[in-house]
């Protein structure tokens, strides 16, 4: 199977594109070419690898769980465990990749959007790393569900912009962010969280998230001797997700199933599965699927965990639903409390919420399956910013 | 000759400044909007950019995104938009370019769009975040329905980036007078002058200037150099302040006349 995405346009067959004002054509353009020239760099890759083995603590180590797997009774279960990394999710591998792209182009501040707070913490401590001014852009709501994170930030150094338009969450952050990066774009390099975005973004975030899946293909060979029958992942923007699957692109006997946020039920308004239950349609700087109603409008998201709350998805994802290389499916609200809870009482791992959708798809699937065959789930961060999300949920009183 | 070109001719032959005011199409409601396109056109705008409301204006500055959020919410669509625009058709000739974002048009179907929208009498489209790169999809059926795609052009626009857009122009050349957000910054007219100059010198279609002029004493001065002015912010803040009072259509009137005062010849 060949597989050359994205094209030179910054396509993933009719996804992806460059839909932004023209003030901002020339710092992607600029953005592209300075990418391209890193990208095969051995310099760069030596740099980026040094501070991912070093400063993130890289490899994150494969983990076998062996009593969720017996309790499922079914398929064998890995864990990626990104929730180990620095900063405690996938995030930093990214924001490490962007900030040496940001000091090689010369850039001095960076700016980032953030939902969970996990992106803008990421994007904090590195800046704090290299001394670079760092903004950070979160709806107000978020401000509200995630206090720590926005207290983090700002011990990093970070300036928190509140968003108040809109539904004043990752979206509108996302809008704000883009609107400070079109009036300070000569000096200013933004740093996307996920692979959604303009070209390049979905492609660049993609690359520097690609290590997930191709640390996590030796493992499993060392452990297994084979690859998994399928390879597992939370969707927001769907970051965690390419990084996993992308790898595993060209091995067809791999499934990849991608893990949307049902909220309250896809059937219902309240849910962020664009994929699942969206329409392809144009939001920032990307064609692809979209929770939006009849008139092109913008449906309000909904989901328990703030880092899936986003009513787009990475266009790359839209391409591999298109083509049917990859499966998209969604978990409630109730069903990824429920799959957060069993991880933490079975082994002793608290996951993020995000990543609780991947571990409750797997819960269903899992005893589905043969014994011989393995799951590899991408844990993509660990759970203590959700801690009063779900004590909430489960009405206890802090 | 379309409406844009005779309109642009006739203000040349008097060696007048286009006065482009901006408003968004349902804010308040679609039936004060029809009374604000007469308004304007009566008191001396020359072409009016139209909005089209959309949920996520990521070029826009808060007044704008303010009037985006009411007229959404007083039930505006893009069906809504074209329906005002026949209707104003009937007795009123200015030509009407529709501004906004592309979801919206995309979602409704490009050449259902085109088609509907050059039957309700719109001249121009202008999405902002619908780059030439992007916009073969629906620039070819938009030359059929004989709709003029406007194309924005930015200080930030390389010389040979700005050649090539500039050369393939339709209608006017929008060029945003500085590197921000609609209605947020004073622009310095001086700067722009040298820029505006340039680009005319590329192209055969006129250059208006828009985003940061608020007074009439900034569109005399961009009008010096420039084929047209755009105010935005400072009409649509008008419009927000004086809402559903009978004052809002004098006022409007009134603005409108001293900003067209300083583009006469
Ligand atoms: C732990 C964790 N997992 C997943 C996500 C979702 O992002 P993505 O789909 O880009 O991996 C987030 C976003 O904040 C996150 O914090």
């Amino acid at each position: 199977m060949s597989y050359q995405f994205p094209d030179e346009r910054g396509h993933f067959g009719e996804y992806g594109g460059r839909y932004v004002a023209e003030t901002l054509m020339p710092a992607l353009l600029e953005l592209e070419e300075a990418y391209n020239a890193v990208k095969d760099d051995p310099c760069f890759r030596e740099e980026f690898e040094y501070y991912l083995k070093n400063y993130v603590g890289r490899p994150s180590p494969l983990y076998f769980a062996q009593r969720l797997t017996e309790e499922l009774g079914g398929a064998k279960i890995y864990l990626k465990r990104e929730d180990l990394n620095h900063t405690g999710a996938h995030k930093v591998n990214n924001t490490v990749g962007q900030i040496l792209l940001a000091r090689r182009m010369g850039k001095k501040k960076v700016i980032a959007e953030t939902g969970a707070g996990q992106h803008g913490v990421a994007t904090a401590t590195v800046a704090a790393l290299f001394g670079m001014e760092c903004e950070i852009f979160m709806g107000k709501e978020d401000i509200r569900r995630q206090a720590l994170n926005v207290f983090r930030m700002k011990l990093l150094g970070a300036k928190v912009h509140e968003c108040t338009s809109g539904t004043a969450t990752l979206k509108d952050a996302m809008n704000d962010a883009l609107r400070h990066w079109v009036t300070h774009v000569r000096d200013t390099f933004y740093v996307i969280g996920t692979v959604a975005g303009p070209h390049p973004y979905p492609q660049l975030v993609r690359d520097f998230q690609s290590v997930i899946g191709e640390e996590a293909k030796v493992q499993l060979q060392e452990a297994e001797g084979r690859l998994p029958d399928a390879a597992i992942a939370c969707i927001g923007g769907g970051s965690n997700a390419m990084g996993t699957f992308y790898p595993f692109i060209k091995d067809r006997s791999v499934r990849l199933i991608g893990v949307e946020a049902a909220g309250l039920g896809v059937d219902t308004d309240k849910h962020a599965a664009s994929i699942s239950a969206g329409a392809p349609g144009v939001l920032h700087g990307n064609k692809t699927y979209l929770l939006q109603d009849e008139d092109g409008q913008i449906n309000h998201a909904h989901s328990i965990s703030a880092g899936l709350d986003y009513p787009g998805v990475g266009p790359e994802h839209a391409h591999l639903q298109d083509i049917g290389r990859a499966e998209y499916v969604s978990i409630t609200d109730d069903e990824a409390l429920e799959a957060f809870q069993k991880l933490t009482r079975i082994e002793g791992i608290i996951p993020a919420l995000e990543s609780a959708h991947a571990i409750a798809e797997v819960m269903k699937l899992a005893p589905t399956l043969p014994k011989e065959q393995v799951l590899l789930v991408c844990l993509s961060g660990r759970g203590d910013k959700d801690i009063h999300t779900v004590a909430d949920a489960m009405n206890v009183d802090l | 000759m379309t409406r844009i070109e005779t309109t642009f001719a006739a203000l040349k032959k008097k060696q007048e400044t286009a006065l482009i005011p901006f408003l968004t199409a349902g804010d308040p409601d679609i039936t004060t909007t029809a009374k604000l396109i007469r308004t304007l056109a009566e008191n001396g705008a020359d072409l009016i950019e139209l909005g089209v409301p959309f949920s996520d204006p990521m070029a826009d500055g808060p007044t704008i995104q303010a009037a985006s959020e009411r007229a959404l919410a007083a039930g505006t669509t893009v069906e809504k938009v074209l329906q005002l625009v026949a209707e104003v058709r009937t007795d009123c000739q200015v030509p009407l370019v529709l501004m906004g974002y592309y979801n919206p048009v995309f979602r409704y179907g490009v050449e259902r769009f085109a088609t509907a929208a050059a039957a309700a009498g719109v001249d121009g489209l202008l999405l902002v975040d619908l780059p030439p790169e992007e916009a073969g999809e629906i620039s070819g059926v938009l030359k059929k329905a004989g709709i003029a795609m406007i194309t924005l052009l930015a200080p930030t626009t390389p010389p040979e980036r700005m050649q090539r857009l500039a050369a393939a122009a339709e209608g006017y050349l929008y060029y945003v007078s500085m590197t921000g957000v609609t209605g947020t910054q004073k622009i310095t007219p001086d700067d722009i002058r040298a820029a505006v100059e340039n680009i005319q010198g590329m192209t055969e279609v006129p250059v208006g200037v828009g985003f940061g002029i608020t007074t009439a004493e900034d569109a005399k001065a961009v009008g010096e150099f420039a084929d047209g002015v755009v105010v935005g912010s400072a009409l649509v803040k008008i419009i927000a302040d004086n809402a559903g009072s009978d004052q809002l259509l004098p006022r409007v009137a009134t603005f409108i006349t001293e900003l067209k005062q300083g583009l006469l010849a």
